[in-house]
């Protein structure tokens, strides 16, 4: 940001005031619009169940958030995100934490990191569709993107196990992680000491990029400078109140003595709190804003083959590129669509092939039924004919012998008539 | 989601001072625009706004130099610091407006000026990989200078503020006001103020853009006050053993931070000590937006004409389309 600065420089005499002119209340009147619009930071921890990441959150921002204990048997990663209203004096936060539900607790833990990184797209996703929009309201946007995340670790004393390593690598360019050793009260003071080392060097050997603490303003940099080699936070949970003195203390009470959260011997609490809260929680914004998102921003643009520059290394206008994917994409339409229709013709050729070859076969079967029938048929009429002609035949014989036999009468009877006369 | 009581304290408060050191690191930027017939003061009153030699008064060309026949636009830019507080303050000096004989469409240089920039920072905006901090040369207030007549606003007057009113804020104000009585003043303010509502001019501070009640409050005394006559001068004069700022006429000094005297004061608080966050906002949240949805909806009707209905997420249909292609 310094550098933005330096250009000016180089563009614009600087001037000096003979006077009090006013507005050096700049700062103030920004930061009193803000405080009418109130503040949004959202917090995302991942850690296995039962490690305290609901107990932390509580007594980070001292008040009770109503979490449920989630049972070990979660089939995959959940992500349960919860927004409250804060307010502190005059400030609103709207705070919103999302607590990873089921984390480390599967047989097959490979898909476990997915889903967060899934998570922090999405919202990325939703801002930049708002952003993108030609009728937007990014003043009254809900901002859902996450600022930092604390990834809780468990405090076995010896070094980081793999799904820590591969989920921070996954992470570490989408958001501001940190790291926090959890429970702490149950490591001694020398072996946290290797721990923080142990785990630190397996960070940077394996090209985790954590969170730092920025080191260019005056004002802070010097705390900024000091945490940064407290780092990972070794914290201690508790909202219980135990009497220390004549004070009550959060604290954590076991035979062999109390754990006092707000301790800076016993525990990074306060450290924490200091860096997160009081110290960082602007610039934590910032770089997720300008970093990750204008990150993520530039590859999905990139992704839908959006360019700045195209072959020629000339700018290329963001709306030309958009109008010449909407002729690609409308041709596309128009391409698919013609092909539709020719196999949709071709289908129905096909289908008239395939009825007319039945025709023809049904056709066939018929002259061929027709064939045999007339042949029954003759065959038939000759059969009737030589009949009819035996029944002639047999008649004319039938007439013939009764002729004769008529004949025979007669002349029997002629006989007779002769005889009657002799006598 | 619920409210919640907080047990003790947390810091949330300290959000407010990184907040603050983090804008006086980076710094403010501030685009004045001064419009206006030459010899109305209009450099000298920069120069008193911000104490310092901001404009070069322009010189009265002598009867040989013709007067130009066209509206130029000169920005200069300036780094001013107060008290930490570093400001890039450009004052854009518009000599020609309203000189010639024949004014028709001498607001045309300054809408595509302003227009310009607004196009500037809205490509910046849409590249893929960006500057960390766009350059902002948007045009945040334009200061439109009134001659003190005593009568009404004049045509020339009417047409500029209605045409800028509706891209830039505008705040008008009576310039020389010392050749006004409090009498005449007061009658030339309310009929002004008549016209600009006659005209549907809207002026800064917008009625529409009062967020909530105490703005509304704070806004209605400034209405009421619209234009605000001043006097500009960067000559000092002993006054009952103090130096003020101040024109010495023979009949009295006029001293232009006295409110008694002329207005100057509440134009100062108004510009630079109350409302400059305000200009600023309502320039981004407001003006801009009106000019991208403009700008965005027009190259989406430009398209070949396949589609029938000009898409009003143009963007974000084809984008998700695409990711279902």
């Amino acid at each position: 940001m310094t550098d933005t600065i330096i250009l000016y420089i180089q563009n614009a005499r600087p001037l000096s005031l003979s006077g009090h002119v006013g507005f050096d209340s700049l700062p103030d009147q920004l930061v009193n619009k803000s405080t009418s619009q109130g503040f949004c930071f959202n917090i995302l921890c991942i850690g296995e169940t039962g490690i305290g990441k609901s107990t932390l959150m509580d007594t980070l921002f001292n008040t009770n958030f109503e979490n449920f204990e989630s049972s070990h048997f979660e089939p995959r990663v959940k992500l349960r995100a919860q927004t409250y209203d804060l307010q502190e004096s005059n400030v609103r936060l709207k705070l919103t934490i999302v607590n990873t539900v089921g984390f480390g607790d599967q047989m097959n833990k490979q898909e476990s990191y997915q889903h967060v990184v899934d998570y922090i797209d999405t919202q990325f996703e939703s801002y930049l569709q708002e952003e993108l929009k030609i009728k937007r309201s990014l003043h009254n946007y809900h901002d859902s993107r996450i600022h930092a995340c604390l990834y809780f670790i468990a405090p076995s004393g010896h070094s980081l196990k793999s799904l820590d390593l591969v989920t921070m690598k996954k992470l570490d360019s989408k958001v501001n992680i940190i790291p926090v050793i959890a429970k702490a009260d149950t490591i001694s003071k020398s072996e946290l000491h290797k721990f923080k080392i142990k785990i630190m060097s397996e960070l940077v050997s394996n090209g985790v990029q954590i969170y730092q603490f920025p080191t260019d303003d005056e004002t802070v940099s010097k705390i900024n400078t000091a945490m940064n080699g407290h780092l990972p936070f070794a914290v201690v949970g508790s909202t219980e109140e135990v009497k220390i003195g004549n004070k009550m203390v959060k604290a954590r009470q076991y035979p062999w003595g109390v754990v006092q959260v707000e301790n800076e011997n016993h525990c990074d609490f306060v450290k924490l709190r200091e860096m997160l809260i009081c110290v960082n929680m602007e610039d934590l914004r910032e770089q997720t804003h300008t970093r990750h998102y204008e990150l993520y921003r530039r590859c999905k643009l990139e992704e839908m083959g959006f360019r700045d520059t195209d072959p020629e290394s000339k700018p290329v206008s963001l709306q030309e590129t958009y109008e010449a994917k909407r002729q690609e994409f409308l041709q596309e339409l128009q391409r698919r669509e013609e092909e539709m229709r020719q196999t949709f013709v071709q289908r129905v050729k096909e289908k008239e092939a395939e009825l007319k070859e039945a025709e023809r076969e049904l056709q066939g079967k018929f002259e061929q039924l027709k064939r045999l029938h007339m042949e029954e048929k003759s065959k038939l009429d000759e059969k009737r004919k030589s009949l009819e002609d035996e029944m002639s035949s047999f008649s004319k014989k039938k007439a013939a012998a009764e002729l004769l036999q008529g004949q025979a009468f007669t002349a029997n009877s002629n006989l007779k008539k002769d005889k009657d006369r002799k006598k | 989601m619920g409210g919640r009581d907080l047990f003790g304290y947390v810091g949330i408060e300290a959000v407010l001072d990184q907040m603050r050191r983090k804008t006086m690191k980076a710094g403010f930027e501030f685009n004045i625009m001064v419009v206006g017939q030459s010899g109305l003061g209009k450099s000298t009153l920069v120069n008193t706004l911000f104490k310092s030699k901001v404009s070069r008064k322009s010189c009265t060309p002598s009867y040989e130099e013709k007067i130009s026949r066209t509206v130029h636009l000169k920005s200069v830019s300036h780094i001013i610091e107060e008290k930490g507080v570093k400001m890039r303050l450009t004052v854009i000096d518009t000599p020609g407006f309203g000189d010639q004989i024949n004014n028709e469409n001498c607001w045309d240089p300054i809408v595509k000026y302003i227009n310009e920039q607004y196009e500037k920072y809205l490509t910046e905006e849409l590249h893929i990989t960006r500057k960390r901090r766009i350059p902002d040369t948007r045009v945040h207030c334009c200061v439109y200078f009134l001659p003190a007549t005593g009568h009404r606003l004049r045509p020339i007057d009417v047409e500029f503020m209605k045409r800028l009113g509706k891209i830039v804020s505008i705040v008008p104000v009576i310039a020389k006001a010392d050749t006004l009585t409090m009498d005449e003043r007061l009658d030339f303010k309310q009929r002004i103020r008549q016209d600009l509502q006659a005209s549907g001019i809207r002026v800064y501070p917008q009625k529409e853009y009062d967020e909530d009640v105490e703005d509304r409050i704070r806004n209605d005394k400034i209405r009421e006050n619209i234009p605000f006559a001043v006097v500009g001068t960067d000559k000092e004069h002993q006054v009952n053993g103090n130096k003020v700022l101040g024109r010495k006429t023979k009949w009295g000094i006029i001293e232009v931070e006295n409110v008694a005297h002329c207005e100057f004061a509440n134009l100062r608080d108004l510009l630079v000590r109350s409302h400059l966050q305000d200009l600023k906002d309502v320039t981004h949240y407001i003006h801009y937006e009106t000019y991208r949805v403009r700008r965005l909806n027009e190259s989406n009707a430009s398209v070949s004409g396949l589609s029938a209905l000009p898409l009003e997420n143009g963007i974000t249909e084809k984008y998700e389309a695409q990711s279902q292609l």
